[in-house]
């Protein structure tokens, strides 16, 4: 049974994937990003990581990816039907992306297991995914927890900077 | 049981796929969009790692992936929509004043 | 296998009394609005106009769909869709009684915040798809509304987990039965009037119902839909107020549970089912929701967006802050 999910997650998310980057129009490519998104959410649970899970959707289909949407919208971009998608030289650029997928691939396959920690799947279905992140977040992970806070600040103050500096200039 | 192989193959494969993406399309959008493909390809392979190795490790790195990465995305908004605005277009070609001629 | 029916049986059972209720909910509205007005409300079809949603579902059933010429079909017909199935998502992770839930998930809560974050994806192509300008901009306006209030929502139900201890919707009430108090209402007030007003929001209902009103931009994202797609917006609609009531009444207002203050002094209301207690206090926010839409005038879009930023997310923090307080020094 997980294999069968594996696979159907698998195969939407590299569809999705492909369909998502070969769109002319911008709007249908983010859509078929969304989909990959939310297909993503789904192999986490697979996981056994289902607080991750949940936060992927939130995060990234529910917040990331409606700011895209906002921007395309809103800057009315759209494609000219006449001009090709990819750049003039895109060929060479496939063939050496599939080289180095070659290799990606290989690694993948002769990968030898090497270590095994104690956080076990029988742990993580006892105390819920979420206590097991949380103790581990707050007690190991304090110090770069606070700073992803400030890293977070900071597109908050950028964006209210330009925004205001935008009503001074009087241009829209 | 899923062996890890697969999962590292899959994050292989959509790594590539935002890696050709982005260096191959012209519209600076897709160019973002791809990024964040490459950064979720990571994630999967960090999640696949820390349940096979049965580390939460993995997955701590994953959720800070993903808040940065929304950070990310909001600071590169705000340049994009900055420089939309500036040339009124978004295609890569007319982004050259650093180009040497 | 029998297992896999007796979900299907459980299901379709849920959603069917969530239907008809979302059904006699048009009929109670209409009945409140007009007493509160002064008028009687329908009265003609059927006995005390009872069998008035019967008579709107067969009009509706017989209209005509049109969809605009140069419309993107395909996204045109699947954005009602949207917004629907991730409402009526919600209600496999509601406990209505203490044994008796479709999914115990243990990020019950979190997954609710899921499903209504994507289902604004909904209301944006809703509007984007209908190919007419105050369609857009009502999607694009309705959207930011559900998207700010969203953090709102959080934030007051950030106070609750704090205090429970947990996302499973079924340990939230059962830690919620051990306190003092019995409810996370009175401890948490700010909180619970955060989650009050966001739950408004977040429906898109009055006074917060700028889409759907007449007079502004027509009628939002919903201008260009007709017959049968109208309809499952504003199924989506109901059936996102009562998971709010349900949320309210699960996390605030102690779910199947009665105080133990209560029923120290007055034993025999033990033995009531708690079904009863939880049809009860949802049934009261819906009653609150159709008030207020009788009330108060709605929001322009500017003061909308500045409560919600500016006034709600700042008295969500601080209610976090003072449910970290009580928690860890009391």
């Amino acid at each position: 049974m997980v294999e069968l999910l594996f696979g159907y997650f698998a195969i939407v998310i590299i569809t999705s994937a492909l369909f998502g980057v070969t769109r002319k129009n911008l709007v249908h490519s983010l859509l078929w990003i969304l989909l990959m998104f939310v297909h993503l959410g789904g192999l986490y649970l697979l996981l056994n990581a289902e607080f991750l899970a949940m936060v992927q959707i939130i995060v990234y289909a529910g917040a990331i990816l409606v700011m895209f949407l906002f921007v395309v919208f809103l800057l009315n971009l759209k494609e000219e039907t006449k001009e090709p998608v990819f750049i003039h030289s895109w060929q060479g650029r496939i063939y050496g992306v599939l080289i180095l997928l070659f290799f990606a691939l290989f690694g993948a396959f002769t990968y030898k297991k090497t270590h095994t920690g104690s956080f076990t799947i029988e742990l993580i279905d006892k105390q819920g995914h979420t206590k097991t992140i949380g103790t581990a977040l707050f007690n190991e992970y304090l110090f770069p927890f606070l700073i992803l806070g400030f890293i977070l600040l900071v597109p908050l103050i950028g964006v209210g900077i330009v925004a205001v500096r935008r009503k001074a200039n009087g241009t829209s | 049981m899923v062996p890890l192989s697969f999962y590292l193959a899959l994050s292989a494969t959509l790594f590539f796929i935002g890696a050709f993406s982005f260096l191959t399309r012209r519209n600076l959008i897709m160019m973002f969009i791809s990024i964040e493909i490459m950064l979720n390809s990571v994630n999967i392979s960090l999640v696949a790692f820390s349940h096979y190795m049965q580390d939460i490790r993995g997955q701590i790195l994953a959720l800070f992936v993903i808040a940065i990465a929304g950070g990310a995305v909001a600071v590169g908004l705000i340049i994009l929509v900055l420089a939309y605005r500036n040339k009124k277009t978004l295609k890569l070609e007319e982004f050259k004043l650093l180009r040497e001629e | 296998m029998i297992e896999l029916l007796i979900m299907v049986i459980k299901t379709t059972v849920v959603f069917g009394i969530v239907l008809t209720h979302v059904a006699y909910t048009t009929y109670a509205e209409r009945k409140i609005i007009g007493r509160a007005q002064a008028r009687m409300g329908p009265m003609e079809v059927g006995p005390h106009g009872l069998l008035q949603p019967i008579a709107d579902f067969i009009k509706i059933f017989f209209k005509e769909d049109i969809v605009p010429i140069n419309a993107e079909k395909f996204i045109f017909q699947i954005a009602p869709l949207i917004v629907l199935i991730f409402t009526m998502i919600n209600l496999t992770v509601i406990p209505f009684t203490s044994n008796f839930i479709l999914a115990d998930l243990n990020v019950g809560l979190l997954f609710i915040l899921a499903s209504a974050s994507v289902s604004v994806y909904g209301i944006i192509l809703a509007g984007w798809s209908s190919n007419s300008k105050y369609s857009f901009l009502g999607g694009l306006r309705s959207a930011s509304q559900v998207l700010s209030y969203e953090i709102a929502l959080g934030l007051s139900l950030a106070g609750v987990v704090l205090a429970a201890g947990s996302l499973n919707l079924r340990d939230i009430v059962i830690a919620q039965h051990n306190t003092a108090l019995g409810v996370y209402a009175i401890p948490q007030i700010i909180g619970f009037v955060v989650f009050v007003i966001a739950a408004f929001a977040e429906t898109n209902r009055a006074p917060f119902d700028l889409p759907e009103a007449e007079t502004e931009l027509v009628a939002g994202y919903l201008t260009e839909y007709s017959a049968f797609r109208y309809a499952l917006f504003f199924l989506a609609e109901y059936v996102a107020m009562y998971i709010m009531a349900s949320l309210c009444a699960l996390c605030f207002l102690g779910g199947w549970t009665i105080p133990k203050f209560i029923t120290d002094i007055l034993p025999f209301l033990d033995k009531v089912p708690g079904i009863i207690w939880f049809a009860i206090k949802v049934y009261a926010f819906i009653f609150l929701y159709i008030w207020v839409r009788a009330t108060f005038p709605r929001y322009r879009f500017d003061q909308l967006l500045n409560i919600g930023w500016k006034v709600l997310i700042p008295a969500g923090l601080v209610n976090l802050i003072l449910v970290a307080f009580l928690k860890r020094f009391m």
